[in-house]
């Protein structure tokens, strides 16, 4: 189960590249090996290589804590998601809010790294990541409510088998939206990738991290991108269903063309100021995604 | 040039007559004949008939203070102390008079005759540690109040958002900007000084590395001002080559800074696109010139070469090319909302405000005055030529970037004419201070092969006397200041940048505003270190 993640979000290293690159009019690294497959390896091997770097300024302990914590919550949540019927490592009755809790979590990593590298540029993104959370875990719990209240369940094969059908993106479409958005913010992914906004903080909070502690945010926002489609393509596209193909084929596919749509929104968007992103929050998306609930209630209950 | 020459007390007086003070320098006379020591320039614009006025001061020694104009220029400010810097003259009334473009810790003033111009001339160059440590000292910033409790950032000189080496020194309060403090200097290789060591002639490549976005566009400023000096004669065929390289060089320029504005903004795929249209641009220059970014292919008295044979090909080629890529910009990124959202009313100044700074180009036209100095005083032939001033009204980020778009397919509608109505004849004028002369004609005619052993081997001797001459460029107006003294070299080189008093404005547009606010506001100024700190 573990594999399957894993393997996407380090292909995703190349794989972004190689679709930037094709949306961008350029060639992408395609040197080594076929495709440029290699320079996955490549990475990695550089990666592995380098020193491992621990600013003397740092506060040590929450330096190394930081990216450890994106990564093992970002892997945890794949274990509520049912990639086919009956593969899933927790087949809990509370999959969703197990997930949502893990998502919080997440966030601690970026604002403990911004924290303790004691880097003023680092503060700042590490302060503008606990600003966005608040702006987006509200409306991100409460856009998938309505998803819950249609299966009548929190655990989430329950909630693809009740898409058989009719899959929750059409009478969901409101929640859908709302909860991609709050997808791209949780991943800190363009137009949301205030943390980090190299053109302003440099590299954010991960300023100061290097070698493979550098390499951990980098792959776990990756691993970020592959749960947030793998938990649409659950909620919102039917999960594993789908004629003709065995299920974890069509899981997969779905998935990865989430991911392939996190990438072209990332090459397309400008960055949003954080201030907008709170009142695009609070504003507009908590109210529609209450209102989709309120609404979706209402057609049960009718 | 017919300056008027004042005392010091009547300079405040004089002052108050004018609209803009366009620049401010000064000359050190003492190695050619002179009564004072130092002359203070002033060169001040008045807007409506696009009148420079040239304004003389001298100053007995450098132990005199001159009045500062500070309180009635808001762009003096800088210009003094570049003065103060270089020269250094002290301004009586200054607010903060201190250095801008050498290190607090630089000992002598680099334009004054006695400063040597080579690093040859001074000796071998070491650093000890202590050295070093002084030198460090000296780049921390030490806050003149204590208390308060803010937030001391250090953006830059290295930083993606600042596109080279500028150093900005922000005071904030959470991430708004109290007080932003510019540091610049860090690009500064004393082109002016340059230009008092190279001939005529060899100093045309170094313009080329002022803006060094805009290529040719600043060897157009430069030539025309050595051709006023010279009263030489463009022919038309060369007149309007040069306005048509001049174009693609506003292009090539917009494109760049098109595509990193965008990406202050966090949109990272325009800036390839640009760079791939401008790569277009850049064929067509290399087809032309032989050269890309910096072709010093333009010559006193007309330019290098011909055109070469097909050269319309690929010129209708990118008119053809061009204007359905810009329409795709538009739907991409400046229909695109969070783009809006990021730079509608951020940063915005109006004409008055404007005018106080020394705006000029697309900054000043973004207010809602149609200013261009292509309309408002046509230089190399641009009154041949149609074309509309774009203009925008609020002054703020977006409206800048809304009248650079505009001014591309403007300057798409020049190239067009140029393409069509290119005159024939000679490239070159017949002035024997043409350099280097026309080649077919050195070899029948001894006149002109004297004028070419001497041009290109001591370099042309230019009539003693000054010129002033201000060009449209892509960032704003370009002008050159040169006073000859007779002879192979220039006597001062003044270069006037539109990134300079830009740059200056930077702290009333990003006070109260965000890091984020300050990206945009950075990116919409459109400057060049280059052409900030020659």
């Amino acid at each position: 189960m573990l594999l399957g993640p894993i393997t996407i979000a380090s292909l995703l290293v190349w794989g972004e590249r190689r679709l930037l690159a094709l949306f961008q009019e350029r060639h992408g690294p395609n040197r080594i090996g076929i495709l440029g497959l290699g320079q996955l390896p490549a990475d990695i091997l550089k990666m592995f290589f380098k020193q491992d770097w621990i600013p003397p300024f740092a506060d040590k302990f929450v330096f190394v804590l930081a990216p450890a914590i994106i990564m093992s919550t970002s892997l945890l949540s794949f274990m509520v998601i049912p990639a086919a019927p009956g593969f899933v490592v927790l087949d809990s009755e509370i999959g969703l809010l197990i997930f949502l809790a893990l998502s919080s979590l997440g966030a601690y990593s970026v604002v403990l790294a911004g924290w303790s590298s004691n880097n003023k540029y680092a503060l700042l993104g590490g302060l503008r990541a606990a600003g966005q959370m608040l702006g987006y875990e509200v409306f991100m719990g409460l856009s998938i409510m309505g998803v819950a209240a249609r299966a009548g369940s929190f655990n989430l094969s329950k909630i693809v088998e009740s898409q058989t059908g009719c899959w929750n993106i059409l009478p969901q479409i409101l929640g859908f939206v709302i909860f991609y958005i709050a997808a791209l913010a949780e991943t800190h992914r363009t137009p949301f990738d205030l943390a980090e906004a190299e053109s302003e903080l440099v590299a954010g909070f991960h300023a100061e991290y290097s070698g493979l502690k550098f390499g951990m945010f980098f792959v776990g926002e990756y691993v970020g991108v592959t749960l947030m489609s793998a938990m649409m393509t659950v909620l919102f596209l039917g999960g594993w269903q789908g004629p003709l193909l065995p299920p974890v084929v069509w899981f997969t596919i779905k998935t990865c063309l989430l991911i392939c749509s996190f990438v072209l929104v990332r090459g397309t968007l400008p960055r949003l100021r954080y201030d907008q992103l709170i009142v695009m929050g609070w504003k507009y998306l908590l109210p529609l995604a209450l209102f989709n609930l309120l609404v979706t209630a209402g057609v049960i209950l009718w | 040039m017919n300056p008027l020459i004042i005392k010091p007390e009547e300079l405040l007086q004089t002052a108050r007559n004018f609209e803009m003070l366009y620049d401010l320098t000064a000359i050190d006379e003492t190695t050619r004949e002179h009564t004072t020591d130092f002359t203070m320039v002033y060169h001040f614009l008045s807007l409506k008939n696009a009148e420079f006025t040239c304004v003389k001061v001298p100053i007995e020694n450098d132990r005199q203070e001159v009045p500062s104009l500070s309180s009635i220029f808001k762009n003096a400010n800088w210009y003094e102390r570049e003065v103060y810097d270089l020269f250094g003259l002290k301004f009586s009334g200054h607010p903060d008079l201190r250095r801008i473009l050498m290190p607090e810790s630089w000992v002598g003033h680099p334009l004054r005759k006695t400063h040597p111009a080579r690093a040859t001339e001074m000796g071998p160059y070491q650093l000890p540690d202590a050295k070093q440590d002084y030198e460090q000292g000296m780049l921390r910033y030490k806050p003149k109040e204590s208390g308060g409790d803010y937030l001391y950032l250090n953006l830059g000189p290295q930083h993606p958002g600042t596109h080279g080496v500028l150093r900005l020194i922000l005071k904030m309060d959470g991430e708004i900007i109290e007080e932003i403090i510019p540091d610049i200097g860090y690009h500064h290789r004393g082109a002016e000084k340059m230009g008092e060591r190279q001939t005529w002639h060899t100093y045309i490549p170094y313009t080329d590395r002022i803006d060094y976005l805009s290529g040719v566009m600043n060897n157009l400023a430069y030539l025309l001002s050595v051709e006023q000096l010279a009263a030489i004669e463009v022919p038309a065929r060369a007149q309007v080559i040069r306005v048509m390289l001049c174009e693609l060089f506003r292009i090539a320029s917009h494109l760049v800074w098109y595509g990193t504005f965008v990406q202050d903004i966090g949109a990272m795929s325009p800036v390839f696109y640009m760079f791939t249209d401008r790569e277009h641009v850049l064929k067509i220059v290399e087809g032309i010139t032989g050269g890309r970014m910096h072709p010093s292919w333009f010559r006193i008295g007309g330019v290098a070469h011909d055109l070469p044979e097909g050269w319309q090909q690929g010129v209708q080629n990118f008119l053809d090319y061009f204007p359905k890529r810009l329409a795709e910009y538009d739907s991409l990124v400046m229909q695109n909302m969070i783009l809006k959202a990021r730079t509608v009313g951020v940063g915005a100044y109006n004409t008055k405000e404007a005018i106080e700074w020394g705006v000029t180009g697309p900054g000043l036209r973004a207010t809602g005055l149609d200013w261009d100095l292509r309309k408002a005083k046509p230089y190399s032939g641009y009154e041949n030529f149609e074309f509309d001033i774009p203009v925008a009204q609020k002054g703020d980020c977006y409206d800048r970037a809304f009248v650079r778009i505009e001014e591309m397919r403007q300057s798409l509608r020049i190239i067009e004419q140029c393409l069509k109505n290119m005159p024939a004849g000679d490239y070159k004028s017949d002035h024997p201070l043409t350099t280097p002369p026309n080649k077919d004609r050195t070899l029948v005619h001894i006149e002109t092969l004297i004028n070419h052993f001497l041009n290109t081997t001591w370099g042309p001797v230019m009539p003693a006397g000054e010129s002033f001459h201000a060009i449209e460029a892509a960032k704003g107006t370009n002008a050159y200041y040169l006073v000859s003294d007779g002879g192979t070299h220039s006597y001062r080189t003044r270069i006037r940048t539109p990134s300079f008093p830009h740059m200056q404005m930077l702290p009333l547009l990003a006070r109260g505003s965000t890091i984020s606010d300050l990206m945009a506001i950075l990116g919409s100024i459109d400057f060049v270190l280059a052409d900030l700190d020659r």
